[in-house]
Formats: structure tokens, C-alpha cells, sequence
């Protein structure tokens, strides 16, 4: 049997990365909607709506990671010395927004609890910015010799970067927004009812701006969008956006509680569809393919059994930690 | 010369983020293992005392845990970031037991720890002590995992070559299984346990001073005390092992660690002195004759290799190798030393009552810890020049990134780092300064 193992694999990362950017989404939205909630017990509930579950959400960012050192070291090897300063940063960003969440509730001084609450909302915004700047550095190009970034070090620095940077910082905070409206209640559920709106226009906004603007960075990526047979694969993606975008505003206006998070989360799918329709077979665009990046099939097929039987078990028990944690969160159920 | 200095910069911020993380995870594995143990004896004996220490110690755990994640992030996308040449070659190999590490170990850590940490009023005690269960398995499949990926490249074996210098995989087993595996994988775990233990018996201690008959602080203390005592000497034990398997297989590095620069048989056992690359001798060396071969090849006349007999340009640093190495042993004897003296107390129930014995634990608080780092440097300075041992060297594993990008991210983890880790520790240090709380007067949950 003749298993094509660097596309499984590559089918496997990108799913790894989806699961992080919308699971970990979620929490870094909430953490960017301290913006706008000020409210000590409003922030409390906040935060206990992803404590059980962030630690969680941010260890696919190291199956990521790791699974792209194992299966595609060229890529790891290239992609991280290209975006040195942005990765630095977003690792930075993470390190105090995870601390924060753990030592806001540790804090004894009125000072110390806002400082952490300002690391989470730093943290967050900063985490999240900098993972867009890194999809757009990726997408528009990294310049590659001799198996080595060959770049210099400010190239991933571009309007197309900073456009994903503050478009991925508007789409985690609808998610956070979404997922409080589904797991909180009272004013801070309307309120967020409220972000999520405007939260959802932006995002539908940025979307089409990025959408337009890739096919301009790269002939090969017009070709797939534009050409035959590539327009019968990429047509639905906007089709189906807008007929979420309709569910979407009849979740909210309807009150609804789940609808609006999954109309979200589906955006976020298609525009990470839509993204692999342009970049495949490519990995690190403009001149790595997923082939050429692959490990030894060796290598592949050895943690892919590992992949395949473990990856189902650790989906059912994420599924069970957030099932104990289920329903409402309410004020003063404290966790700590 | 801007190349090297970018290497010494990559390295300086390698060694500094490791350093700062690798006493997490141990924190994190021994006190997992700890509590496991306790809420196992609340279960079976009702005892309220254990649940109220598992209590206790749960609110350390978690904030320390946290900082283990990310900080252990960082490191799993630094291999790419600095080291981006050495990913490419040895990505293929390591890789793997890295993703095995994140499927088998992480996951299953981060999935059950919300459920340990805030599940106990959602779950009934049997799950939720399963879910205690797991994240301590999780701990030790971590330590599994990364420890073959470090023997790997310590002792390398099972892969191939390509012309252009890449590694492929060609036994599995050969390579977790690798020579050096089964002498580190448990001198780590040992020393995550005994670490803990010491903490545990310090914090103990800490409280009897105050109230010598809080109950709470006895049974820590006493558990501590026994651990010390059976942990320590079956340590000094798997290091005498340990440290047999690298005279073997990675000779420069016991010759660095024992301050020999010329090969010799029936060689002494330095006790002090100061090695001095340049000149190739160690000043100042307080020896014992023939102690050196004794305790290195178990003969009078074993012979001890020298730095001398390796090329300049393959020899680790001597000084810091030496150093650390006797900062380790020194530690490792005293850790026995105090085992030993709390079973001497116990006999006649001097336990609790020697003022000598709380003012030694709480001295050797951080005793574990201290000597776990100094051993790190042992074994990775020990093996330079190379990353992966005799086949890469460190020089040719490092990413095209300047030095001032390297330096600018250094002086960045420094910062933040000692600000994120400083204040967590304060924290920790805040709730170990309380004395335990019964549950009756304990807040909710």
C-alpha cells in the first residue's frame, strides 16, 4: 500500500494549526475584550470561562510546532528564522498571558491584580497580532538559499502583514465575544451580543480585503482562484461565507446562545480553506512544496501511527474536559 | 567573527530559557507524583490530614505549572529560531519524539489538569483522582520523551547520513533506546523526587518551628524525610551509573568533570582545584591518589582519560564541567546526609523536636533543584562542541540570525523571564508561608 505520507501530514499540520487558531482563538478573544470590559467581576467570569481549558487550547500551538520540526524540518528551519522578531514577540505575549491568568487571582494588592489583567489584555492582543503577521509574512513570500532563510530582517514587514495582524486580532475577539455570549448570561452576555456584532462586521470586512488582496502577491495563487479547474474548488468558499454571515446575524438577532460562536468558527474554516486552496502543493511560499520539505518517510510513518491512534483518543478527552466544565458560568463561582 | 559571536549569543539564550524552564517541569513532576500519593492516602485511610495537604499543595502546582507551558513553548519553537540549520538535519529524528511527546504527554497533562485543579466538587472522587493519576503519568511520559530525544543526541545511534549531512531515522527502537537513555531517564526523574522531596520537607519544617505540634506539618515533614532518605542514596547510585556509561561512551566529558588533562592509570581523585584550558593542568588540585580510578573504573588501576587525548577543537570547556560536576556531588552527599539523619531522629521521636535537623531541611530547601541544574551543565557543556555527539557540532547547528537580533531576543527573555518567573515565585513562596488550612476553616473551592 502506497500511502502519499507528506500530504497526510501536511492535511494533519494544517489541522493541528486550525484546531490552535480556533480553540486558542477563543481565549486570546477574551483576553483582547478586557478592552472593553473593565469590570472586576465581569473580568472574574471571563477568565473562568477559559481557565479549565486554555493550557489545552495552547498545546496545539506545540503540536503545530513540533509536528512541523518532525514532518517539515525545512519548513520549521526556514519559516522561524524569517519571522524571528514576530515568533520572539508572540512567545513573549503568550508567556505573560498564561502566566496572568493564574497570577491575577494570586495578586494581593489592587495594583498587582490590574497589572496581570493588563498582561492578559497585552498579552492577548499582542499574541494575536503577531500570529497574523506571521500568516501574512508567510503567504506574501520568504526568500530561501542553500536550505536556509536568505532574507533579511525586517522582509516579513508589509502592509499585506500588518492588514492579517489586526485582522486576526478583530476575528479572535469576535470569537471570545461569541464564545462568552454562549457561556456567560446577564448584562456581560448582552454586551458581548453587542462586540460580537460589530466584531462580526469587521471580520466579514477584513476577510474580503485579505481575500482580495492575495491573488495580487503571487500569479500562482490568482491562477488557482481565478483558472480552471481551480474556480470550481474556491467558488463555494464565498458562497458558503455568506450564507453563514445570514445565520450568523439571525443567531444574534434571535438571541441565540451557540449559533453565533459556530457561525464564527465556520468563517474561520472557510478562511483557512480558502488559504490552502492558494498555497497548496506550496508550504513556505514562493518555492518550498510540501514535498520537498518532507521528512524521510521514515520519520513520517513513525509518528503518523502514533498520530492516528492517539489523535482520536485526545480529541475524546479534550471533548470530556470541556463537557465537566459545561454550561453557564456564573459570578462568584470561583475556581481559585 | 560576527558569526561567532552570534553562536555564543544563540547559546547564552538557549542555556538561559532552559535553565529557567527545566526546574519547572521537575517542580512540576515530582509534586504531581506527590499528590497523587496523597489523595491515594486520603482514599484509602479517610484520613482528613492528606486531603488538606493535597489541597495545599494543589494552588503551588498550578501556578508553577503554568509557567512550565510556557516556557516550554518557547523551547519548542526555539530549536527553529535559533537553530535552524541543526532542525533541518536532526528534525527527522527528533521530531518525532517530540510530536509523541506532545501526543502521549502534553495533551493529556493539559486535557486532566483543569479537571484536578477546579473538577473536584464537578466529578466524583474516583475520576477526579484518575484525572490526578494522569497528569502525574503525563509528567513521567514528558521526561520519557524528551530524555530519548537528549540521549539521542548524546549517544546517537539506528540513523544514517545523507551526503549533504541530514539524519535519517532507521531503527526506532536504536534510537529511543539509545546507550545513554536508561542511565538519564531515571537520574532525572530521581532528581525531580528528590527535589520535591526536599522542598516539601523544608516547608515542613518551616511550620514545626512555629507550631511544633500542627499535625499538618509533621506529616509533611515525616513524608518528606522518608522520601529523602530512600531517594537520595538510590541516586548517588544511578550517578555512579550514570556517569560509568558516559566514561564510556562520552570521555571528554568525565574528563572535563574530573579535571584530568592527561591520561593516566591508577589517576587520583581531584577534590578542588581550578582547571585551566590554556595551560592544560588544574591548579590549586587537592587530590587522593588513585581514588579517581577507583570511583570511575571500580579498580585501583583503572585508566582515566585526559583532555590531551582529544584535538583542541573537540574538547569541552573544562572549567564549568568541573565546577558543576562537584556542585552536583557535593549536594547529592549532603541530600544523604540529611535522609539519614531524620531516620537517626526518628528512633526515640527526636523527629520533630531537633531544632538541628528543621534548620538543616530548611536550609536544603532548594538543595534538589540547585544540584539538578548544576548536572544539566555538567551533561551539556560536557558534550560540546557538538549537538549531536561526534557527528554535529554545535558551530554548524546554528540559524542564519544575526547578532543583534539574537542579542536583542536574549536581553527580551531576560527581562521578561526574571519579571513573569520572579513574581510567580514570590507567589509560590507567599503560599508555602501559610500554614496549611484544614478544610473546615479553609475558604471555598
Amino acid at each position: 500500500m502506497d500511502l502519499d505520507l507528506p500530504l497526510i501530514w501536511a492535511g494533519l499540520i494544517a489541522f493541528a494549526v486550525l484546531a490552535y487558531v480556533v480553540l486558542d482563538g477563543f481565549d486570546l478573544g477574551v483576553g483582547i475584550l478586557f478592552a472593553a470590559e473593565r469590570g472586576d467581576a465581569a473580568r472574574d467570569v471571563m477568565v473562568n470561562t477559559v481557565a479549565p481549558v486554555w493550557d489545552g487550547n495552547e498545546t496545539w500551538l506545540v503540536l503545530g510546532g513540533g509536528g512541523l520540526f518532525a514532518t517539515f524540518p525545512l519548513a520549521y528551519s526556514v519559516v522561524l528564522p524569517a519571522l524571528y522578531p514576530v515568533i520572539i514577540a508572540m512567545l513573549l505575549a503568550l508567556v505573560f498571558r498564561g502566566v496572568a491568568f493564574e497570577f491575577r487571582f494570586r495578586a494581593e494588592s489592587r495594583a498587582g491584580r490590574e497589572a496581570w489583567d493588563l498582561a492578559i489584555l497585552a498579552g492577548s492582543t499582542l499574541a494575536a497580532f503577531c500570529q497574523g503577521l506571521a500568516l501574512g509574512g508567510m503567504v506574501q513570500g520568504i526568500k530561501v538559499a542553500d536550505r536556509q532563510y536568505a532574507g533579511g530582517w525586517w522582509d516579513w514587514l508589509t502592509g499585506f502583514s500588518l492588514l492579517c495582524g489586526c485582522a486576526v486580532v478583530i476575528g479572535y475577539a469576535l470569537l471570545g465575544a461569541c464564545w462568552l455570549v454562549w457561556r456567560t448570561e446577564g448584562g456581560l452576555q448582552r454586551r458581548c451580543r453587542r462586540y460580537a456584532g460589530t466584531l462580526g462586521a469587521a471580520t466579514l470586512g477584513l476577510i474580503v480585503v485579505v481575500s482580495l488582496w492575495t491573488p495580487m502577491l503571487n500569479p500562482a495563487f490568482a491562477a488557482r482562484w481565478f483558472g480552471w479547474p481551480g474556480i470550481l474548488l474556491a467558488s463555494p468558499v464565498p458562497l458558503l461565507l455568506v450564507v453563514l454571515a445570514r445565520l450568523f446575524w439571525r443567531g444574534l438577532a434571535r438571541r441565540r446562545d451557540r449559533a453565533p460562536f459556530l457561525c464564527a468558527l465556520g468563517w474561520f474554516v472557510l478562511g483557512y480553506a480558502g488559504l490552502g486552496i492558494s498555497l497548496y502543493p506550496l508550504i513556505v511560499p514562493p518555492s518550498i512544496t510540501i514535498r520537498q520539505a518532507a521528512a524521510p518517510d521514515e520519520s513520517l510513518l513513525f509518528l503518523l501511527v502514533g498520530a492516528v491512534v492517539l489523535l482520536p483518543v485526545v480529541l475524546a478527552y479534550t471533548g470530556y474536559a470541556y463537557w465537566v466544565f459545561r454550561g453557564k458560568v456564573r459570578a462568584g463561582e470561583h475556581y481559585h | 567573527m560576527s558569526a561567532f559571536d552570534a553562536l555564543l549569543l544563540a547559546r547564552l539564550q538557549f542555556a538561559f530559557t532552559i535553565a529557567f524552564h527545566i526546574v519547572l517541569p521537575a517542580f512540576s513532576i515530582g509534586l504531581a507524583s506527590y499528590l497523587m500519593v496523597l489523595q491515594l492516602l486520603w482514599l484509602c485511610t479517610g484520613r482528613q490530614v492528606y486531603i488538606d495537604l493535597f489541597r495545599y499543595w494543589l494552588k503551588p502546582f498550578a501556578t508553577v505549572f503554568a509557567m512550565g507551558v510556557v516556557s516550554g513553548l518557547v523551547m519548542s519553537y526555539e530549536f527553529g529560531l535559533n537553530w535552524g540549520r541543526f532542525s533541518d538535519k536532526t528534525g527527522p529524528v527528533i521530531g518525532p519524539l517530540m510530536g509523541y511527546e506532545v501526543l502521549t504527554a502534553f495533551f493529556l497533562e493539559s486535557g486532566f489538569l483543569g479537571v484536578m485543579l477546579f473538577g473536584m466538587g464537578r466529578v466524583g472522587r474516583g475520576l477526579h483522582f484518575a484525572a490526578t493519576c494522569l497528569v502525574a503519568v503525563g509528567t513521567l511520559t514528558s521526561a520519557f520523551w524528551i530524555l530519548a530525544a537528549n540521549s539521542w543526541m548524546q549517544t546517537p545511534q539506528g540513523t544514517s547520513l545523507t551526503p549533504d549531512g541530514r539524519f535519517v531515522p532507521a531503527d526506532w527502537a536504536a534510537i529511543i533506546f539509545n546507550p545513554s537513555f536508561f542511565y538519564r531517564l531515571p537520574h532525572m526523574v530521581l532528581a525531580s523526587y528528590l527535589s520535591v522531596a526536599c522542598l516539601v520537607g523544608a516547608v515542613g519544617a518551616w511550620h514545626l518551628r512555629r507550631a511544633p505540634a500542627d499535625g499538618h506539618a509533621r506529616t509533611m515533614f515525616s513524608m518528606a524525610m522518608w522520601m529523602t532518605a530512600l531517594v537520595a542514596p538510590l541516586q548517588i547510585a544511578v550517578g555512579d551509573l550514570h556517569g560509568l556509561n558516559s566514561l564510556r561512551y562520552q570521555p571528554a566529558k568525565i574528563a572535563a568533570a574530573e579535571g584530568h588533562y592527561q591520561t593516566r592509570a591508577g589517576a587520583p581523585l581531584v577534590l578542588f582545584g581550578v582547571p585551566d584550558d590554556a595551560r592544560e593542568r588544574t591548579d590549586y588540585a587537592v587530590e587522593i591518589p588513585r581514588l579517581g580510578s577507583l570511583v570511575l573504573t571500580h579498580a585501583w588501576n583503572g585508566t582515566v582519560p585526559g583532555l590531551r587525548q582529544w584535538p583542541p577543537a573537540d574538547r569541552p570547556p573544562a572549567l564549568p564541567v568541573f565546577v558543576a560536576f562537584r556542585i552536583m556531588v557535593g549536594l547529592g552527599l549532603l541530600m544523604a546526609a540529611l535522609g539519614l539523619a531524620g531516620l537517626v531522629m526518628r528512633r526515640g521521636g527526636r523527629l520533630y523536636r531537633s531544632r538541628a535537623l528543621r534548620n538543616a531541611a530548611i536550609l536544603m530547601a532548594p538543595a534538589g533543584f540547585v544540584a539538578l541544574l548544576a548536572g544539566w551543565v555538567v551533561t551539556e557543556v560536557g558534550r560540546q562542541p557538538w549537538t549531536v555527539y561526534g557527528l554535529l557540532r554545535t558551530a554548524d547547528s546554528v540559524s542564519p540570525v544575526g547578532a543583534p537580533g539574537v542579542g536583542a531576543s536574549l536581553a527580551a527573555f531576560v527581562l521578561v523571564y526574571a519579571l513573569v518567573f520572579g513574581t510567580g515565585l514570590s507567589f509560590v513562596f507567599r503560599l508555602l508561608r501559610r500554614p496549611v488550612q484544614p478544610a473546615a476553616a479553609s475558604p471555598q473551592e
